[in-house]
């Protein structure tokens, strides 16, 4: 009986693919474990293999066609003397080069009207500054080849950052360009690299140290804590550490709870160091490049689902965003929504159902946990008289929390609402697809939040 | 006593024989006078005495050019006195004065002096050893010829982190030398009582480093091997284990009875095996020094011992703004 072959999903975030090469052409006899295809996802080009056996009756997806979803048919699989056409209806057989996505649609909707809505009090780049479009990988990337071109001193170090051109593809081509002495893998030892890379960076040298996610950085904490953050204090001034630990941080899909955290709040409690959280990938870029000349440490958190994902980014030989300024991404009168990372897709897209129902949000992406910029939250909050935060963290000691006794003791006569905060949820993250989706902060909690603040 | 009546190794000078007098008996009474400030309510908190380990950082130090680093545990202040730190300045710092290395916010554990490359001064056990080979790491990478002196103790032999920083360190052929102060208990657990190993610098064979145990209160001893490391080292052949046996003659910190040891032991290490006795002997056996000289030496210390203690009770208190100060560089 003839079987449909689909798009595998490579990695647990994987939603699309390039269909980068067939093995396989029509009227070939397939073994089951044979390669049939190359497939190219964010991170990687994977080689895919048959489950079934069978002869190839039909190719749905022509080589080079990317941005094939997920479980779309690419093949029909049949035995011998069949047809293909059993399983495939006329129209699903035509070619399908045309899936080919628009580079920005793996953005979700809300952004593109986002976009559109910056306020001009929020410009990171003066007026008429060309733009192009990118990934938040490829931001991520430009801002270390950048400074690392700038300043001989700024090196990577991690696991899998150089030969395997990082777990994430995120230092893709550094090692090609930069040699083994500045992009140094790492053996799987995060507390012992973690405390070379302090010292490191004591002895004259600006490391960036990649955590291929921040659950591993749990293993390094004390040298990020008491090594790096509390020694230039410790030493009256004398030993600042410039130091950069970045990675992804927070829930990827299905990895469980061992791999799906967020430390924003973690370290935002701690001072000495500082804390980044960017959300479209003119952040990531602005942000990693002022990171990684600040004399201090910082964290760097990433998320691993809006390493895709597309955003306009100035096209400036040298752009930089300095920490402790929120942008506002999204005026509104009615209501503030206050969120950061990954936090902010929620953000935008309940702004955006709440805009159809006549609530007007004001979206404020804080960038920076530490510095914090109280001053354009507690503005807002004077303007529109409610708040709402999104996080994806714990709700126990949250920036929510932290924010909402901050404005209760800065602005409490301003406020017509108790201000909500919607996070995670007090559980460690589920492995199942279900419990994991109610484990995790939802654009409808964003949007039944800021219902409630307005008591409607 | 059983001290070598003769110096067996040939090229010592008297100079040098004077300086490693002086300066390990600089540190003692430098920490005498610490045990005695600490009684008195003038230093508070941990303060850990390196009494009987001088030989170590005085012979090593003798090892050293300019641009060498070194980086230590919380047994911190003869480290700082034979690198060239103030006795003020330190002792300012065990008081919480304005005058102490860190102005008074980083207390007997964590002091630090860039000018002296002594990086610290390490609170957390162990802490300190990737540091110091990340220390190597960067003298490494701006191709100077530089080592770093990576101090820890046989309580922090245990820790994880020590054996990362050794394959890391073989692996990259950092000029790192890892010296284990081998004073046998760790707090109060004696070596015999945390690891089956026999000896800790044995340990380093498995990740390919070479080493020796070293008689840590000799000093002259301390220095034919320590040279012997440099060397390795600055030929960049990477890192070095030097295992000193030595012994503190105090309890592990001042709060410590140190009741896990008998008397006789400490007893027996101090009358045969001090190592400023030793060498007060060999200048005396030898009729390079006299009597006289070297109490002339024992005042002049003390003198400038007690010019510490004066200067660190006399020094202000940190100003309450300096709270809010050195958070960011």
């Amino acid at each position: 009986m003839a079987v449909e072959v689909l798009m595998p999903a490579l990695s647990p975030t994987m939603e699309e693919g390039t269909l980068a090469k067939w093995m396989v052409k029509e009227g070939d006899v397939v073994k089951s474990g044979q390669i049939i295809a190359e497939i190219e996802t964010d991170k990687a080009t994977m080689e895919f293999e048959a489950a079934d056996e069978g002869i190839v009756g039909r190719i749905l997806v022509a080589e080079g066609t990317s941005g094939v979803k997920v479980n779309t048919a690419i093949m029909v699989l049949v035995e011998a003397g069949e047809s293909a056409d059993a399983v495939v209806a006329p129209v699903a057989a035509a070619p399908v080069a045309e899936v080919a996505t628009p580079a920005v649609a793996a953005a979700p909707a809300a952004l593109a009207a986002a976009v559109a809505v910056v306020s001009k009090a929020s410009a990171d780049w003066p007026e008429g500054t060309p733009m192009k479009t990118m990934t938040v990988r490829e931001a991520l990337r430009e801002a270390m080849a950048e400074e690392m071109r700038a300043n001989p001193a700024v090196m990577l170090m991690g696991e899998e950052v150089g030969e395997y051109q990082g777990a994430y593809k995120i230092s893709q081509g550094l090692l090609a360009e930069f040699g083994a002495k500045r992009v140094v893998d790492t053996p799987i030892t995060e507390m012992g690299f973690t405390g070379i890379a302090v010292g490191a960076a004591w002895g004259g040298l600006n490391p960036i140290v990649e955590f291929m996610t921040f659950n591993f950085a749990l293993q390094a904490i004390d040298h990020i804590l008491n090594s790096a953050a509390k020694t230039n204090y410790m030493s009256g001034g004398q030993l600042g550490c410039p130091i950069v630990f970045r990675g992804a941080n927070g829930a990827a899909a299905r990895v469980g709870a061992q791999h799906s955290q967020d430390f924003s709040a973690w370290y935002a409690a701690i001072p000495g160091l500082k804390v980044v959280v960017p959300y479209s990938a003119a952040d990531a870029k602005g942000l990693l490049k002022q990171a990684i000349r600040d004399p201090n440490p910082v964290i760097f958190l990433e998320n691993e689902i809006m390493y895709g994902q597309s955003f306009e980014v100035p096209d400036l030989p040298d752009f930089t965003i300095p920490f402790g300024k929120a942008r506002i991404w999204r005026e509104g009168s009615d209501v503030t929504i206050v969120s950061f990372s990954i936090g902010m897709k929620y953000a935008l897209e309940a702004a955006d159902l709440l805009a159809k129902e006549g609530i007007s949000a004001e979206v404020i992406d804080l960038r920076t946990l530490r510095p914090i910029d109280y001053d354009t939250v507690l503005a807002s909050v004077q303007k529109t008289n409610r708040c709402v935060t999104v996080e994806e963290g714990f709700p126990v000691g949250s920036i929510g929390d932290h924010l909402a006794s901050t404005i209760m003791q800065r602005a409490f006569d301003y406020l017509d609402a108790p201000v909500v905060t919607c996070t995670g949820k007090d559980v460690p993250m589920p492995y199942a697809a279900n419990l994991e989706k109610l484990a995790l902060v939802t654009t409808a909690d964003v949007v039944a939040a800021v219902k409630s603040v307005c008591y409607r | 006593m059983a001290f070598k009546k003769a110096p067996e190794k040939s090229n010592v000078s008297k100079e040098e024989l004077l300086k490693f007098y002086r300066e390990m008996l600089l540190i003692r009474r430098f920490e005498e006078k610490a045990g005695q400030l600490y009684g008195m309510g003038l230093i508070g908190g941990f303060c850990h005495l390196y009494i009987g380990q001088e030989a170590v950082v005085v012979g090593l130090e003798a090892c050293t050019k300019e641009g060498d680093k070194r980086v230590t545990s919380y047994r911190d202040h003869g480290h700082m006195l034979a690198c060239g730190m103030e006795a003020n300045g330190v002792m300012a710092e065990l008081t919480g004065r304005e005058g102490g290395y860190s102005r008074g916010k980083g207390g007997s554990m964590h002091m630090f002096s860039r000018e002296k490359h002594f990086y610290g001064g390490h609170g957390i056990v162990g802490a300190q050893v990737p540091i110091g080979a990340g220390l190597a790491f960067a003298d490494k990478y701006k191709g100077n010829d530089n080592v770093t002196f990576t101090y820890f103790g046989d309580g922090a032999a245990n820790q994880g982190q020590v054996y990362e920083t050794y394959n890391m360190a073989q692996l990259w052929a950092l000029p790192v030398i890892f010296v284990i102060e081998n004073n046998h208990y760790a707090m109060g657990t004696s070596q015999q009582r945390s690891t089956g190993s026999e000896t800790l610098f044995g340990r380093g064979l498995a990740y390919g480093i070479p080493g020796e145990q070293v008689d840590g209160m000799d000093v002259l001893a301390v220095k034919e091997a320590g040279e012997k490391a440099v060397a390795h080292c600055r030929a960049g052949k990477g890192p070095y284990i030097l295992e000193m046996m030595t012994y503190r003659y105090r309890g592990h910190s001042m709060s410590d009875p140190a009741k896990y040891r008998t008397r006789e032991e400490v007893e027996k290490m101090k009358s045969e095996k001090d190592a400023i006795e030793h060498v007060r002997d060999l200048l005396l056996t030898a009729g390079l020094s006299s009597d006289e000289d070297l109490k002339a030496i024992d005042k002049e210390i003390k003198e400038v011992v007690n010019a510490s203690a004066e200067f660190a009770k006399a020094s202000p208190e940190p100003a309450p703004a300096e709270l809010w100060t050195d958070i960011y560089a």
